[in-house]
């Protein structure tokens, strides 16, 4: 079954929602997987539609790249609305 | 416990200042409770530890519908036996998590398949034991099921991302299969006749016993045990965890209106637990070798079902070729 290809699946919960990763299922092409993907991941009503994508076709940031992808952001409090002190007499905004 | 006697490769373990600087750094994320991803560096004793254990633990599923799968056409009613395929259906899904998770740790599903096929690894040792009687499926569900659930709660809480994930989904559907199994035995007590009544306690006599072998041997000092908790693979003992089993079980045995085949089980006031008696190590040891009730029969039962499964795969694999020449000829 290792020569079958991978698909990484994705499973909407609800309708608003979006596609979140579940898992992945061996099979021999994006037809079958979607029938796996089916029978493995939404036995108990858990979606509402499901996405299968070739493992390989996935394009992953790398572990020790964290710092120069990540890093940048977290010294820009400016961007969060919590920085932005109001009086109280403004009200909700 | 899925997993039993897992070895890790540790002869002792090593103290943080005889790490080399990744070790440590990895050591360190582990203590810190951060989740380790099939990207991250990790020891190779760590990486082997868990193929081990995933697989095993993956097998374990996949042999432990074979028990069941004996009751699915004598089932007493249409009711049953649609739970009976939905608790099946369950186990193949978990093996299926479980294998995907060992995947993400580069090891091939076949090859560990092919292991288990050759006697090479284990599964759990519950899976030798022969299903007799209709109320074997009740005992399964509630005391089988019920010990892979406090094992797998804990598991939970495993240092490996993937695997930790696999326990939650599972943890998710398994209080179905330990409920539907009480049932059974409660609508054989309440409703059934003598008889019936008889062949839950016969039921249980027969499978208590092997359900707490479930948990694996007495901890000791051994390096093996020691090293799984340090990396946090594992998060209780074997004897925590079966204590925790026993608490809670003995109860829900008493209100079935059943006992145990264990003299020495009683409460103990002074230390808020059970007492139970010693477990037969040599039976543990004897089935963990192969020679159980019916360890032959599970193997030689995946094989055929391999076997006589290739030709769905290659005629898989041809469709789908000749779908693609298709489509590409369009």
């Amino acid at each position: 079954m290792s020569e079958w290809r991978l698909y990484e699946v994705f499973v909407r919960s609800k309708h608003g929602l979006n596609h979140k990763h579940v898992g992945s299922v061996h099979a021999a092409d994006a037809e079958m997987a979607m029938e796996n993907a089916r029978d493995l991941y939404t036995r108990r009503s858990e979606g509402v539609s499901i996405w299968v994508v070739p493992s390989d076709s996935i394009t992953a940031s790398a572990s020790d790249e964290k710092e120069v992808l990540f890093d940048p952001s977290e010294d820009k409090v400016y961007r969060h609305a919590s920085f932005y002190k109001l009086p109280d007499e403004v009200g909700h905004m | 416990m899925y997993a039993q006697l897992v070895e890790t490769g540790a002869k002792r373990l090593k103290t943080l200042e005889e790490m080399s600087p990744e070790e440590r750094a990895f050591q360190e994320k582990v203590d810190a409770e951060i989740k380790i991803e099939a990207k991250n560096w990790m020891p190779e004793g760590y990486r082997k530890t868990l193929v081990r254990q995933i697989s095993q633990h993956a097998h374990s599923e996949v042999v432990g519908m074979l028990p069941e799968g004996n009751w699915v056409t004598r089932a007493p009613t249409l009711k049953r036996k649609l739970q009976l395929m939905a608790k099946i259906q369950d186990e193949a899904g978990h093996g299926l998590y479980l294998y995907s998770a060992m995947e993400t740790l580069g090891a091939d599903r076949d090859e560990e398949i092919e292991k288990l096929h050759q006697g090479k690894a284990k599964y759990s040792s519950i899976f030798n034991y022969p299903t007799l009687n209709w109320a074997d499926m009740g005992a399964v569900g509630w005391l089988v099921d019920g010990a892979a659930i406090v094992n797998q709660v804990v598991l939970q809480r495993t240092s490996y991302g993937p695997y930790s994930r696999a326990m939650v989904r599972i943890c998710k559907e398994e209080s179905f299969h330990q409920r539907q199994g009480y049932q059974i035995l409660l609508d054989l007590m309440r409703g059934g006749t003598d008889e019936q009544k008889a062949m839950v306690q016969d039921a249980i006599n027969r499978l208590w016993w092997p359900s707490l072998m479930m948990f694996g041997p007495h901890d000791d000092e051994s390096p093996n045990s020691q090293q799984s908790l340090a990396w946090k693979i594992k998060r209780k003992s074997n004897d925590e965890l079966r204590q925790m089993f026993i608490d809670q079980t003995v109860p829900q045995l008493e209100f079935l209106g059943c006992t145990a085949p264990d003299p020495d089980l009683k409460w103990n006031e002074e230390t808020g637990h059970y007492d139970f008696g010693e477990i037969n190590w040599q039976e543990f040891y004897d089935v963990l070798k192969g020679n159980g009730p019916c360890n032959r029969e599970r193997i030689r039962t995946r094989k055929k079902a391999i076997d006589e499964g290739a030709w769905v795969r290659e005629a898989a694999v041809a469709y789908a070729k000749k779908q693609k020449q298709r489509t590409a000829a369009a």
